[in-house]
């Protein structure tokens, strides 16, 4: 157990030092990047103040401990635009996508789940055709243009909801449906699969052999099962969706962190773009590490697999 | 003791025949409509009646045909600086087929080369092809292109290489798996013995075993890249206005959206959906077609 969670933990570790190499690498080898760290149109003395503040002058691997030392101390620069730490601002948006992609999960799932169960206790039949068609549309459309659709239907014709920003509960529903659309798609795919793969095992056919009437096998013996992989997506889906927000929050103007990077893109302000991408990986890269020890405390086979 | 086992015979829970049967006919409309979107691509100097980047002011916001105000000269209407939206589409069609191909094409070359690399060499090499995976498949494709699109910035050749650099980990590690199945097989222990080099083996006898799942992942992968070459674009970091692209035009048609200009933003989004629904509708066909082992993929 100590032995798979400290090997778990250094290829987490590694992960984590490639991704930062990743990002010290790109933002080096196109070119200086002080004139991304600089604002659009500084003067040269500027320029060699950021030379002088990260170091540029100095051999690559000094700069790498440079960098790895302010990312340790949760210093992620300077916005320039708006003039705060990158962190704080990080730290601001956080609830808000928190919120949404919360709200996001909890519509994917309702739908997800038993439109999956449908599928997997009708497979071949029409439910199963209807299900892998709703994956297909759900996985093909951009959400951004369900985004737009919705805006058009429930906002200008209909007149029912807000189109932006973030306030009351109604300005939750569009942007929560678009965020969750395709999420559902991939909640559904995997209960079906997950739920037939438990109604193939033995203990189901001994429920049904026993005489069990199929509600029962179904919602007392597989179902509870067959929810264990598709929560631990759900969870993983979590993370992803405060980090993928990013279209649907600009659509939708909800100040999260998504519209955050977009900001940081349309002010050309790169310390927080950069900053966005340092925390998204590590989030996801830590929430994949909880999965897997988690699944080791439960399940002492997975331990044991190389 | 003569007691006799009753046999029971459930009712077969699992018909994957009939399934897998319905899914391996051949799909007809998506290769249809994929065909009439890569002639569009190709002709559209021939096709489109206007000129896709420059309107005439004067003539703004003009709805369709069959709406008032409409005419049939801008057959699907105009956008916010007059331009025709039926030649931004058809000249769009191309944007999205090069860049959609050539992505896919890009990260394939490169993922399938270092995942037969990683898996046949092992050692340091799968090590540190195998670590740089991972960590990149940590970081959302999207926020990932998003942070090279603002380092490179803006084109849409920049776009093709972005979006390469992001996706070939998805064919590195599929293609690793093979390999690593692969050369356990009596096939390649016979070309050892016969002194076939390692870069014969791979190149003559793990290569061709390895391009069917290519193939297929590549046809899953175009659907995946349009979308994110449409939501660059989209975010103002992907194809430069003013070039006609998709993502672009929806992002253009934003303005027009709240006082009723639906047409900016319905055509566009349509031919997203119907390339990337036709792309993923042939890519499981393939998967089925080509690599039964891989359905899981």
């Amino acid at each position: 157990m100590k032995q798979f969670i400290t090997r778990r933990l250094g290829y987490s570790l590694l992960s984590l030092l490639v991704l930062s190499l990743t990002i010290f690498f790109f933002v080096r080898v196109t070119g200086d990047p002080a004139s991304l760290l600089v604002e659009p149109g500084a003067s040269e003395a500027d320029i060699a103040a950021i030379h002088q503040k990260f170091g540029l002058d100095k051999p690559l691997w000094i700069q790498y401990a440079l960098f790895m030392w302010s990312l340790f101390h949760g210093d992620l620069g300077q916005s320039f635009y708006y003039q705060t730490p990158v962190f704080e601002l990080y730290l601001d948006r956080l609830p808000q996508s928190l919120l949404l992609a919360l709200v996001a999960m909890g519509f994917s799932l309702i739908v997800g789940i038993p439109s999956g169960i449908l599928a997997a206790v009708n497979v071949g039949r029409f439910w199963d055709s209807f299900g892998k068609m709703f994956t297909l549309l759900g996985l093909s459309l951009p959400s951004f243009f369900v985004g737009l659709v919705l805006i058009l239907l429930f906002t200008v014709y209909l007149g029912w909801l807000p189109s932006s920003g973030a306030g009351g509960p109604l300005h939750l529903i569009m942007p929560a449906f678009a965020l969750g659309w395709y999420f559902a798609a991939a909640h559904m795919r995997m209960t079906r699969s997950s739920m037939l793969e438990v109604l193939g095992s033995e203990y189901v056919k001994l429920a049904r052999l026993k005489g069990l009437p199929q509600v029962l096998v179904i919602g007392k013996h597989a179902f509870k099962n067959a929810l264990i992989p598709v929560l631990t997506l759900a969870g993983i889906n979590l993370v992803l969706m405060i980090n993928v927000a990013v279209v649907v929050e600009t659509v939708f103007a909800w100040p999260g962190i998504g519209r955050l990077l977009y900001e940081g893109i349309s002010f050309r302000d790169f310390p927080v773009v950069q900053g966005v991408v340092i925390m998204g990986g590590t989030m996801i890269i830590a929430v994949n590490l909880l999965v897997d020890v988690v699944y080791a405390v439960i399940d002492p086979r997975i331990r044991l697999e190389k | 003791m003569s007691t006799s086992i009753e046999t029971i015979t459930l009712p077969p829970q699992l018909t994957p025949t009939t399934a897998t049967a319905r899914r391996s006919d051949f799909p007809l409309i998506p290769v249809i409509i994929l065909g009439v979107i890569a002639f569009t691509a190709v002709f559209a100097n021939f096709l489109a009646p206007h000129n896709p980047e420059v309107g005439s002011l004067t003539a703004r916001f003009h709805p369709p045909f069959w709406q008032q105000g409409g005419s049939m000269e801008h057959v699907l209407g105009t956008d916010q600086l007059g331009r025709d939206v039926l030649s931004r589409l058809i000249f769009g069609a191309r944007v999205s087929m090069v860049v959609g191909f050539t992505a896919v094409i890009f990260a394939g070359v490169v993922g399938t080369v270092l995942g037969i690399l990683a898996g046949y060499l092992g050692g340091w090499v799968d090590q540190l092809v195998m670590r740089i995976t991972d960590a990149w498949l940590a970081l959302p494709a999207l926020t990932f292109a998003i942070f090279l699109a603002a380092i490179v910035g803006p084109s849409m050749w920049n776009i093709v290489i972005i979006l390469g650099a992001v996706y070939w980990t998805r064919y590195a590690r599929v293609v690793r798996g093979e390999v690593l199945s692969l050369k356990e097989r009596e096939f390649v222990r016979l070309a050892i013995v016969a002194g076939c080099s390692k870069w014969t083996i791979m190149r003559r006898h793990i290569l061709p075993n390895v391009v069917n799942s290519a193939i297929v992942l590549a046809t899953l992968m175009l659907g995946v890249v349009i979308v994110a070459e449409a939501s660059l674009s989209f975010l103002g970091v992907g194809v430069p206005p003013p070039q006609p692209a998709w993502g672009l035009m929806l992002s253009d048609g934003k303005q027009g959206l709240m006082v009723g200009y639906w047409w900016l933003t319905i055509f566009p989004g349509i031919c997203i959906m119907l390339m990337v629904l036709s792309a993923n509708l042939l890519g499981d066909w393939l998967r089925v077609k080509l690599d039964p082992q891989l359905r899981q993929l």
